[in-house]
């Protein structure tokens, strides 16, 4: 067989190729650009391979990938989705649900991981029902949620949020702790009132640990929205890929993993790139 | 510009918890440099830390042209102080701006801020870009952006090599020369004080208590370290400091 051939001829091939190399390094070479793009498509491409030849052979093997669909068959119901406003419906509504429950979870987060970091009285407070809540995962609030909230949108970004606010306030609240002391001491005797060492030195310092806290974030929120959507939407993608498994529509399924993955990518990226621009002055080993 | 003022601690006594860490009397005339001059950890950066506002004291008083001293000093750290997301230029400004500066007049002076400390053309570098030396310039610039009346400048050279030690000690005797404010600096190193100072403040060991005040007859005499006298006097504040030194054992 052509597999068992290839290892073979490798050590042979081995010296031609390092000869010429000595003698010109360039030769070689391979553009940063694609080399980056091939590290990036070769895993996910494996992985494609190997999901086409399990699924086609239909290979049962304490596995069972015999009901599995194909990717030809997922790429089918993909290209049927991208035709259907229902499908853009669904993204929309998950992105907005994503958005709006992280933009608060971010802004609530940081204010009050702020106050109980810089301040005792509000630690004091603020702890005790940061540590009570934060166990609690955000999917067993769904019942909660379903009665405390006029609409189930509400209910769904209420767990979004929930889910995410977590993360971004406990991460705001050990860089807190982490600012070096000359900073605001420096800032002190140059005349700064409370108001300019929170906004002008401590939240610009805590920048870093905050945008780790948001990442996780990010990451949680989109577990959470799914979740909720196949629970109590009736709108968004998990809504979606939950109703494709109801009508036996697996392909269907399929297509909303990969959409949550796709889009829960996208948003991951967002972040780090907001990330990268505003913590630009770390070192970088640090960033 | 920003005149130096006197400075008078008045029986001034800090302590962290139970242990006494400095107690402490001395006027300071307006426009002097004064160091305070003692062993490793025996309290001087107290004193200062103090006299900032940054600690309070368990007794006496610290005035200034006998009004509360808090708002009219500022300090140079021997750490990196400046904030490491701002320029060079930035991190002044944001100094000028707590001063209350007007946005428009900022950029001019910290422009002004940066050529006194010989920084012209490094106002866009973020401190990580800077070298110790440079970065310690920035810190005294901002310092300066303050307008303080009294300069505390806490071991400000001491994390630097030998040659921009000394340059910073010129750097520092021509600002002051130019600014005309009190410095109260903080140091263990004896050339450095006998090179920068009108007085030198002995302290003992902890708690820190003033052992002598020491004049220095013409300071900051150009050439003034290869006279007899520096050495004569450097030979005193070692033996008095109870340093068992290898350069003091020589001769």
């Amino acid at each position: 067989m052509t597999v068992s051939a290839q290892p073979l001829a490798a050590p042979v091939a081995a010296p031609e190729t390092t000869a010429p190399r000595a003698q010109s390094p360039t030769r070689f070479t391979i553009p940063r650009r694609a080399r980056r793009t091939a590290l990036t498509a070769v895993p996910l491409l494996a992985l494609l391979l190997a999901w086409h030849l399990l699924t086609t052979y239909q290979v049962v093997l304490w596995l069972r990938f015999d009901k599995i669909p194909t990717p030809a068959a997922v790429f089918d119901a993909f290209r049927t989705q991208l035709g259907a406003a229902s499908y853009y419906r669904d993204v929309v509504s998950s992105t907005r649900r994503i958005l709006v429950g992280f933009g608060l979870a971010t802004v609530s987060g940081v204010l009050i991981g702020m106050a109980v970091g810089r301040s005792a009285v509000v630690s004091a407070l603020v702890r005790p029902l940061l540590e009570v809540f934060r166990p609690i995962p955000a999917i067993a609030l769904v019942p909660l949620a379903i009665l405390l909230f006029p609409t189930g949108e509400q209910g769904i970004v209420f767990i979004t949020f929930f889910a995410a606010f977590f993360p971004v306030a406990v991460s705001t609240i050990h860089a807190m702790h982490a600012l070096p002391r000359v900073w605001e001491e420096a800032a002190h005797t140059l005349g700064a009132r409370r108001r300019d060492i929170l906004f002008q030195i401590a939240l610009p310092g805590a920048l870093p640990g905050i945008f780790s806290g948001l990442s996780v974030a990010m990451g949680v929120a989109w577990i959470c929205v799914i979740s909720a959507e196949m629970i109590s939407g009736q709108f968004g993608i998990g809504y979606f890929t939950w109703q494709s498994y109801g009508l036996l529509d697996y392909p269907g399924v399929i297509v909303g993993m990969l959409t949550i993955g796709l889009l829960g990518w996208f948003t991951a990226w967002l972040v780090e790139l907001a990330g990268r621009r505003v913590n630009r002055w770390l070192p970088r080993a640090q960033r | 510009m920003s005149a130096g003022a006197a400075v008078r601690l008045a029986g001034l006594r800090i302590a962290y918890g139970e242990s006494l860490a400095a107690e402490v009397d001395l006027d300071i005339a307006a426009g002097q440099i004064v160091v305070l001059l003692g062993p490793s950890g025996c309290g001087k950066s107290t004193v200062l830390r103090a006299m900032a506002g940054l600690l309070p004291p368990i007794g006496g008083t610290v005035s200034v042209d006998g009004a509360a001293a808090a708002q009219h000093c500022s300090m140079v750290f021997q750490e990196d102080a400046l904030l490491p997301w701002r320029t060079a230029r930035r991190n002044i400004e944001f100094a000028l701006k707590l001063r209350g500066v007007a946005r428009r007049d900022r950029r001019g002076e910290a422009q002004d801020l940066l050529n006194l400390v010989g920084l012209t053309d490094f106002g866009d570098h973020l401190p990580g870009a800077l070298s110790g030396g440079m970065r310690q310039r920035v810190q005294l610039a901002r310092t300066l952006a303050a307008r303080p009346r009294v300069l505390l400048m806490d071991e400000p050279f001491g994390a630097l090599d030998a040659q921009t030690r000394a340059d910073m000690q010129r750097l520092l005797i021509s600002v002051w020369q130019q600014r005309r404010t009190t410095v109260l600096f903080v140091t263990h190193d004896v050339d450095e004080a006998l090179l920068l100072a009108d007085r030198i403040v002995l302290l003992t060991p902890r708690p820190a208590r003033i052992q002598r005040v020491i004049e220095i007859d013409s300071p900051r005499a150009p050439g003034a370290r290869f006279e007899p006298e520096f050495a004569r006097l450097r030979y005193e504040i070692l033996a008095a400091l109870g340093e068992p030194n290898e350069k003091e054992r020589q001769p």
